[in-house]
């Protein structure tokens, strides 16, 4: 609205009191109809209150008389979606990962439902690529603590790394600093030999008793050249993938206190056809054996 | 100072209340567009029938393409994600020919209105299409202008009633005409007009035809030269098309004026050729006087010229007082020098090269189109794998659109890295440097690819890969360019 009531001299008509290279406006009205529209916009909107849920209040809402609710159709389009889904995931339920695997309906709606799983449950610790961190491994890669195997991950997901079951792989590697079983000079030795088995080392004199060391010590668990065994949970000290790290101080740090990662044990809170989802879907990501 | 002594003609001060303030709201100004006859009139009905040919004729066109594959020769499948336009079938990622077009129709619409002035407004809009044809059952049934301000003033009787349904229903009909072949774009004509008519086709279709059938009654049977008015914004920057050589609606003014009525045989000297007969105003299909001069309400349709054209015919003065031309001329004939037409100007030059240019771009992408689309993209998360073999691993989404020919199977290698191995995912065949791949008719096949680089052979955080793709029966290749992410050495 102008500040200014302004009549235009020549026709007598209210001007906008905007001025344009000498030029003003005449404030000249908007056709009847245009007012209606605004109109019936304005009823629109009454219908929609009281169709519709609308007017908060204290304790809830106004219901609509048409008894709509748009949660209570979200319920239902979720029953409808379950009861679409149901004849896949009954059927994925029936039989084992592998054969979730070979056939391609089957497995098509494993990763669609593996995928969305994964970002819900796995990818807070895991990364939503799979990629892993520090002290949570990586499962795109072909390195497999506890095998990669349909059935080994199967049976990760299902009980989880040293979790809250029964039947829940676990391993203990003993801090052999903390516990004092070996020396401050010891761990340093056997940390120059882990690094000699995946070619690197920085005193090779260290390394070689460090060698006599991981003898006694070591290779129960993780093998004669620290290839690793999976039925142990021992990890393979020879490739370049390091869980907790690969630079010395890590490997020291790791021998003197040791590890022990935790991953529950899904059984308890995803149902049968969502681990098995899950488990072809890791499988797929690129590293399943 | 009051309005008649500036010369302003009080008509103009119309909109005031009895208390002297102008109302906020104007009531509409009802236009009853006269029937005329003329060359321009006649031009305009062959125009209308033309473009309303094309309109229904077109999704009737059959043209044969690949088993499987739709013969509608245009044909817009938005469930399959097609557009077919005869010979031309459009995937989703090549709908920048619709910018192309939209800057070509663009530009086409800015040449015509600075050589022609409102061409298209008054001759090709659908707007203006509609409302003539919506005016044109209009008169056959309530009859010409004096009828229908009579019969509106009437009070209602059944005679009255009879005329109204009438129009309305044959409107309505007309409406639902348009919609129906509105969705004859978008489907398979000869299938889904049965399936219109017998009540078996979807709701989203019935539901696209009501809606267009219910825009068109109320566009061109209610609103008519007030969405010109109005709604349209096209009236409201025209204006910047138009210079001095632009040929428009004009009104010679240095001839026409002082206007009034003329008796036979009165001299005509002293007097303008105007005789005031107000038929150019009563034949404005947006009920304008264009002896106002030029103004945003006029679609420049030339009804006027036609209408005065006759009259000056029967005074016995010479024709065009009201006619197509440039402002420029308009002085010039008033001031009797040559007159001058420029068609060549800057303006009317850079429309048409960049109209050549956007034609040119998209023929030139047409013809050059691959029959196969590659797409490759490399995984963010994560960016590289480390193998336990100390290798360095990328994961890529391919995709191979087979954009004509039936199934068939593509080359895939890779180029730029020494030693880098391909797998295919979920393929026992086909490791190594190279793979074959199959993807469907008119499909597009997803595939997940490694490439594993050993360590030594990863120079850099990103290096140059590409991924060639090819066509083994034709040698068509498709190269695309990405990146093999590894760790900073």
């Amino acid at each position: 609205m102008p500040t200014k009531i302004e009549k235009d001299s020549v026709t007598g008509i209210e001007t906008t009191g905007h001025e344009w290279d000498g030029i003003k406006e005449l404030n000249r009205p908007l056709p009847k109809w245009w007012l209606y529209v605004l109109y019936a916009t304005i009823v629109w909107a009454l219908v929609y209150y009281i169709l519709y849920p609308s007017i908060p209040g204290l304790s809830g809402y106004t219901g609509g008389v048409l008894g709509y609710n748009s949660r209570e159709a979200v319920v239902t389009d979720i029953a409808a979606a379950r009861s679409a889904q149901a004849e896949f995931l009954n059927r994925i339920d029936a039989v084992s990962p592998e054969e979730v695997r070979a056939e391609q309906a089957l497995f098509n709606f494993a990763m669609a439902g593996g995928r969305t799983a994964f970002a819900d449950n796995c990818a807070p610790c895991h990364g939503s690529g799979a990629a892993g961190a520090v002290g949570y491994p990586s499962l795109v890669d072909d390195s497999w603590i506890w095998g990669g195997s349909l059935d080994d991950i199967h049976q990760t997901l299902l009980y989880g790394i040293r979790a809250d079951n029964d039947e829940t792989r676990s391993s203990e590697m003993p801090a052999f600093g903390a516990l004092e079983i070996l020396s401050r000079e010891q761990i340093n030795d056997v940390a120059e030999y882990v690094l000699s088995l995946s070619g690197r080392e920085e005193d090779a004199e260290a390394a070689g008793a460090g060698a006599e060391i991981f003898a006694e010590q070591c290779t129960a668990c993780h093998g004669e050249a620290g290839e690793g065994m999976a039925e142990l949970g021992a990890p393979n000290l020879s490739d370049p993938i390091w869980l907790y790290g690969g630079e010395k101080a890590d490997i020291v740090e790791s021998i003197r206190n040791s590890r022990a990662g935790m991953m529950p044990a899904w059984v308890n809170r995803l149902d049968g056809p969502t681990i098995k989802m899950l488990t072809v879907y890791v499988h797929a990501l690129g590293g399943g054996q | 100072m009051t309005a008649t002594e500036t010369g302003i003609p009080v008509d103009d001060v119309r909109s005031f209340k009895a208390d002297g303030k102008p109302p906020l709201y104007e009531a509409r100004n009802r236009v009853y567009p006269k029937d005329v006859k003329g060359p321009l009139r006649r031009f305009k009905w062959i125009i209308l029938i033309v473009l309303l040919g094309i309109y229904y004729t077109v999704p009737w066109l059959r043209w044969d393409r690949e088993p499987g594959m739709p013969d509608q020769a245009v044909l817009i499948d938005l469930p399959a994600r097609r557009a077919y336009f005869f010979f031309i079938e459009i995937w989703p990622h090549e709908v920048y020919y619709i910018t192309g077009l939209l800057v070509f129709g663009a530009v086409g619409l800015f040449l015509a209105t600075s050589l022609l002035g409102r061409v298209w407004c008054g001759y090709a809009c659908p707007q203006t299409v509609w409302t003539d044809l919506f005016m044109w059952v209009e008169r056959k049934i309530e009859g010409d202008r004096n009828a229908r301000i009579r019969l509106d003033k009437k009070p209602l009787s059944r005679n009255k009633v009879i005329k109204k349904v009438l129009k309305h229903g044959a409107w309505i009909l007309i409406g639902i005409f348009t919609g129906g072949a509105w969705i004859l774009y978008f489907n398979d004509a000869p299938t889904v007009l049965p399936q219109l008519l017998t009540g078996e086709a979807s709701l989203a279709i019935y539901g696209f035809v009501g809606l267009f059938a219910a825009t068109t009654y109320t566009l061109a049977g209610w609103a008519r030269e007030q969405l010109c008015t109005y709604m349209c914004p096209w009236p409201r920057f025209q204006a910047a098309m138009f210079d001095e050589n632009t040929l428009v609606v004009t009104y010679e003014d240095w001839r026409g004026e002082p206007r009034g009525r003329h008796r036979q045989g009165q001299s005509w000297e002293g007097r303008g050729d105007c005789v005031d007969c107000r038929q150019c105003v009563t034949v404005c299909p947006t009920g304008i006087d264009i002896r106002d001069g030029n103004q945003l309400e006029c679609i420049g349709c030339g009804l006027c010229i036609d209408a005065c054209n006759a009259v000056m015919e029967k005074v016995g003065r010479p024709r065009d007082l009201i006619m197509f031309d440039t402002t420029l001329n308009q002085i010039n004939r008033a001031e009797s020098k040559e007159l001058s037409y420029k068609l060549l100007r800057p303006r009317t030059l850079i429309y048409a090269s960049i109209m050549a240019l956007a034609a040119a771009v998209m023929i030139g992408t047409l013809i050059t189109r691959p029959s196969l689309h590659v797409n490759v993209l490399h995984d963010r998360s994560p960016l590289f794998i480390p193998m336990s073999d100390g290798s360095i691993r990328n994961g890529y989404t391919l995709k191979i659109s087979n954009m004509r020919n039936p199934a068939r199977a593509f080359d895939v290698s890779i180029e730029g890295i020494a030693d880098a191995r391909l797998d295919v995912s979920g393929q026992t065949t086909g490791t190594g440097t190279n793979a074959r791949l199959q993807v469907g008719q008119d499909d597009v096949a997803t595939y997940r690819v490694f490439v594993t680089v050993p360590r030594d052979d990863v120079a850099s955080e990103s290096t140059d890969l590409v991924f060639i793709v090819e066509a083994p029966w034709s040698g068509e290749t498709t190269r695309y360019k990405t990146v093999f992410r590894g760790p900073d050495k």
